[in-house]
């Protein structure tokens, strides 16, 4: 039985159970549900709950366990010379002989390997008979263990909401099991690389070409991991998204929330806000087949030289996407700037912008400085825009007409298509991951504590 | 004051002017700022609509097919065997001919031939499996046409540039013109586009196989996400303790709100399939990785749900007996339900519309097959845009843009849904 129906089954096992746990407390009630300590329905729950829950986790254990215990018991009957082979090499005879026993396309047929495979097969569905067998019985066990202590004292709903309450604390530990994850994974894939190219190389150098020579004698194949060109494409690419996104998102709360009527706030404001909903897939096609080609064709009608995949395109079109990111923050904190300030400042006869750019802003300052470092760090890790609409060379350049290449663009490139996991090429993917997670993790501390800060000012 | 010689009102006056002028200056920049953000979601869309529209609508044309006997049935008996390997490009070969029965020599009848899809042999050999005494007659079959006449008839070929700039020849462009004055040449609405997996060709390829991976991906996400999601949040809102552990999950929460979608896809691709072993480009991979970037979205809208539950419905329901986690089954939950399907619609949406971390976990592959299961190879809405955008055939770019539309209406139509859910059920207490 698969993994699936025999989840079924459990499923299936726990309603029975349920309802065997209910019966039981009813007829153990004499009548009255007053004579048990929890209700009927807690009775069948906890029952359920031990039916399905032990002989879940055992079938994660079994699941886990079946195919390293089965592999090891093939690899152990193969011939010695295959045994004594390099890992490796060891690793792709397991490989074909999965592949065979999964009927696809092997690189070698022996007919040593045939047998291994016919093992391969037998021994998996022993495996699975052994689990299905294991877990169903597990089920019953434990669910005719409790439906037996049912007694009209027993505190079957304390029990259920234990449980429960285990079930609600293990979930909210998954964003930390994530954080730690995410940390993790970068981590040891950085290290190994780091392990191969020295961290100040990485950090320092200018040179960024990243194609290792996959035989000795190639050419052209120098293999430099010096990531400055890539953290100044980056740099320039959101810098100019920050030029476009700042003044018109910052204008454009201070006007919604200051100047507008009510009705046209209403209407305006969630179309902004559209902006922000569209996938960034949408953007990076607008940016690589609208703004590039239109700013190229700008740029020859000056007499500009511009690169088919400029900076300053993929730098617009980001700017854009953050425009509501920049303004919905202003706008939160451009209205919790307490009305009594800005009456202060009519009362001594001040102007509506005077008012503004003198006491609001002032005072909204770091909330602002707050959500354009959350913008910057946005712009930072963004991803497709930059894909699609910035290069793959890496030059190390300020000019925002010429071709630049970001971390992201690095990273998709790095880990798109056919690779193996060792060598440093992919490895730097993970290591400019590192240095992004860092990167916008600060920006968000910092801006989430700027925030915070201001906000306990007025509150 | 006085030294200047002017009383404050003298002063005020003077300067009045200026400072209006300046007051209409500041709003009329705030009035252009509006204007220009507005302006770009009018120009992305329009650019979309009008790049895209015509990929909607497939140019075919009226072929005359003989049905051979000697070439598909040669033994007879129409065999399905005999009939399913026979060799149907002979039949559209000679089926083109007949049109332009003056056209010789080699090279211009290779020419010829490209005028019909590939997908017009599949076609041919369909209609023969289904009904095979069809084997020896004649009939009009109306079959798409090869992409590049698809666009000339859509008009996106410029016919005045140099003969070598284009795609088409002269030869080329006055045979299909020749077939557009005999009225052999129909614009239909683009079936295929919604009911076909990718395709090299682009008159064959559909966007259904995408959809399917994006249905898949998604439905693991909702399924991950929207329990623990809500879990989380009643678990940090109505049990947890005010300790370290506790402030350590809540920052963690929203700082991961803020982590690049891109670092959730290294982390699926370290984790669930270098060291869990999972497949390679599975929506089961794609809808965890997902999940992990939904669920701060999820919490944090969950949290702000179950606050705005007043205390009193807590305070009557424990007034009568209610333990604390029937209170907030029986009454809380309910109440901060809409608030909380709100916020997971917009944590659906968004990772509907992600694209970067399913490039990591090599959802990026040419699929064919439309995918059956979660851990079938297959690719998302947004990824096949991106595919699509990257070859070099101008009907891709179209139909990229067609599926924008596509998406866009889903997305559309999930955060109407968020904004009808928020309207009809919030309640302000």
């Amino acid at each position: 039985m698969g993994s699936p129906s025999l989840i079924l089954a459990l499923l299936g096992l726990s309603s029975v159970s349920y309802y065997l746990g209910w019966r039981r407390s009813i007829s153990l009630a004499q009548g009255t549900v007053r004579n048990l300590h929890s209700l009927p329905g807690y009775h069948g729950l906890y029952t359920a709950l031990w039916a399905a829950v032990p002989a879940l986790l055992l079938l994660g254990i079994g699941v886990a366990l079946k195919g390293p215990i089965v592999t090891n018991i093939v690899v152990s009957d193969l011939p010695q010379e295959v045994q004594s082979l390099s890992p490796e090499r060891l690793n792709l005879i397991v490989n074909d002989i999965r592949n065979l026993a999964s009927g696809n396309i092997a690189s070698q047929k022996t007919p040593a390997m045939l047998a291994a495979a016919d093992r391969y097969i037998r021994l998996q569905g022993y495996a699975a008979i052994a689990i299905t067998v294991a877990v169903l019985a597990m089920g019953v066990f434990c669910g005719a263990i409790a439906w037996r202590t049912i007694q009209p004292g027993k505190r079957a709903r304390n029990s259920v909401e234990r449980i429960i309450l285990g079930f609600l604390m293990a979930s909210s530990t998954i964003a930390i099991l994530t954080t730690v994850g995410i940390v993790l994974s970068v981590l040891f894939e950085s290290i190994r690389f780091f392990q191969a190219v020295p961290v100040t190389d990485f950090i320092f150098g200018l040179d960024w070409s990243p194609q290792t020579a996959i035989r000795a004698d190639q050419v052209g194949a120098s293999g430099a991991f010096g990531a400055i060109p890539l953290f100044a494409g980056t740099l320039l690419i959101s810098f100019i998204a920050m030029v476009v996104a700042v003044p018109v998102g910052l204008m454009s709360a201070i006007y919604l929330a200051e100047y507008a009527r009510p009705r046209v706030r209403g209407v305006v404001k969630p179309l902004l806000e559209v902006l922000a909903g569209i996938p960034t897939v949408v953007y990076g096609f607008f940016a690589a087949l609208t703004v590039a080609p239109f700013i190229r064709g700008m740029g020859e009608q000056v007499g500009l030289d511009v690169a088919s995949e400029s900076a300053l395109a993929a730098g617009l079109v980001m700017g854009i996407m953050i425009i509501p990111f920049v303004s919905s923050l202003s706008d939160d904190v451009i209205n919790a700037v307490p009305q009594a300030m800005r009456d202060g400042a009519y009362a001594l006869g001040a102007t509506r912008s005077e008012t503004i750019k003198q006491v609001v802003i002032p005072a909204a300052l770091p909330g602002i400085v707050g959500g354009v470092l959350l913008a910057v760090s946005r712009a930072i890790g963004e991803t497709m825009i930059v894909v699609m609409a910035a290069g793959l060379a890496a030059n190390l350049t300020a000019n925002p007409l010429s071709a630049v290449t970001t971390v992201t663009v690095q990273i998709v490139t790095l880990l798109t298509g056919d690779q193996e996991f060792d060598s440093p090429k992919t490895l730097a993917a993970f290591a400019l991951g590192l240095v992004l997670f860092v990167v916008t993790l600060g920006l968000n501390v910092i801006a989430l504590q700027v925030v915070r800060k201001y906000r306990e000012q007025y509150e | 004051m006085a030294a200047s010689g002017k009383s404050t009102i003298e002063r005020v006056r003077a300067t009045l002017a200026r400072r209006n002028r300046a007051e209409r200056r500041f709003k009329n920049f705030g009035r252009a700022a509006v204007l220009l953000g507005l302006l770009f979601l009018v120009l992305v869309f329009v650019n979309i609509i009008l790049t895209g529209y015509s990929a909607f609508w497939q140019t075919f044309v009226k072929l005359p097919v003989h049905f051979d006997a000697r070439v598909i049935d040669p033994r007879g008996g129409a065999d399905p065997e005999t009939l399913g390997s026979a060799d149907y490009g002979a039949l559209v070969k000679a089926s083109v001919r007949s049109l332009f029965p003056d056209v010789s020599g080699r090279r211009h009848r290779r020419e010829l031939g490209k005028l019909v899809s590939r997908g017009t042999v599949f076609q041919l050999r369909r209609m023969v499996l289904e009904d095979p005494s069809l084997v020896g007659s004649s009939t009009e079959v109306w079959v798409p046409v090869d992409d590049d006449y698809d666009m000339l008839h859509k008009g996106n070929v410029d016919r005045t540039l140099p003969e070598t700039d284009r795609r088409l020849s002269d030869r080329q462009i006055a045979w299909f013109d020749r077939l557009a004055d005999d009225g052999r040449v129909e614009s239909r609405f683009n079936i295929t586009f919604f009911t076909a997996g990718d395709s090299r060709e682009p008159e064959l390829a559909g966007i259904r196989g995408a959809a399917m991976g994006s249905f898949f991906t998604l439905a693991v996400t909702l399924l991950l996400s929207f329990p623990l999601g809500v879990a989380t949040s009643v678990y940090l809102e109505e049990f947890a303790p005010r300790n370290r552990l506790t402030a350590l999950i809540e920052v963690n929460i929203n700082n991961l709100a803020a982590v690049p979608s891109i670092v959730f896809g290294l982390l699926g691709l370290a984790v669930f399939i270098n060291l869990f072993g999972l497949p390679r480009s599975a929506p089961l991979v794609g809808g965890l990785v997902l999940t992990l970037m939904t669920l701060p979205t999820i919490i944090i809208a969950g949290r702000a749900a179950l606050t705005s539950v007043p205390p009193s419905i807590r305070e009557a329901a424990l007034g009568v007996g209610a333990s604390k986690l029937q209170m907030i089954v029986h009454h809380v939950l309910p109440l901060a339900m809409p608030g909380m399907l709100t916020g997971t619609i917009i944590g659906m949406a968004r990772a509907l519309g992600e694209t970067a971390p399913l490039l990591m976990i090599g959802m990026v592959a040419f699929v064919v097959d439309v995918p059956q299961s979660v851990t079938d190879a297959a690719t998302a809405l947004p990824v096949q845009i991106f595919l699509w955008l990257d070859s070099p055939e101008r009907a891709f770019v179209e139909r990229a843009s067609a599926a924008i539309m596509v998406l866009l209406a889903f997305l559309v139509a999930m955060n109407a849904l968020a904004v009808v859910l928020r309207r009809r059920f919030e309640r302000r207490w």
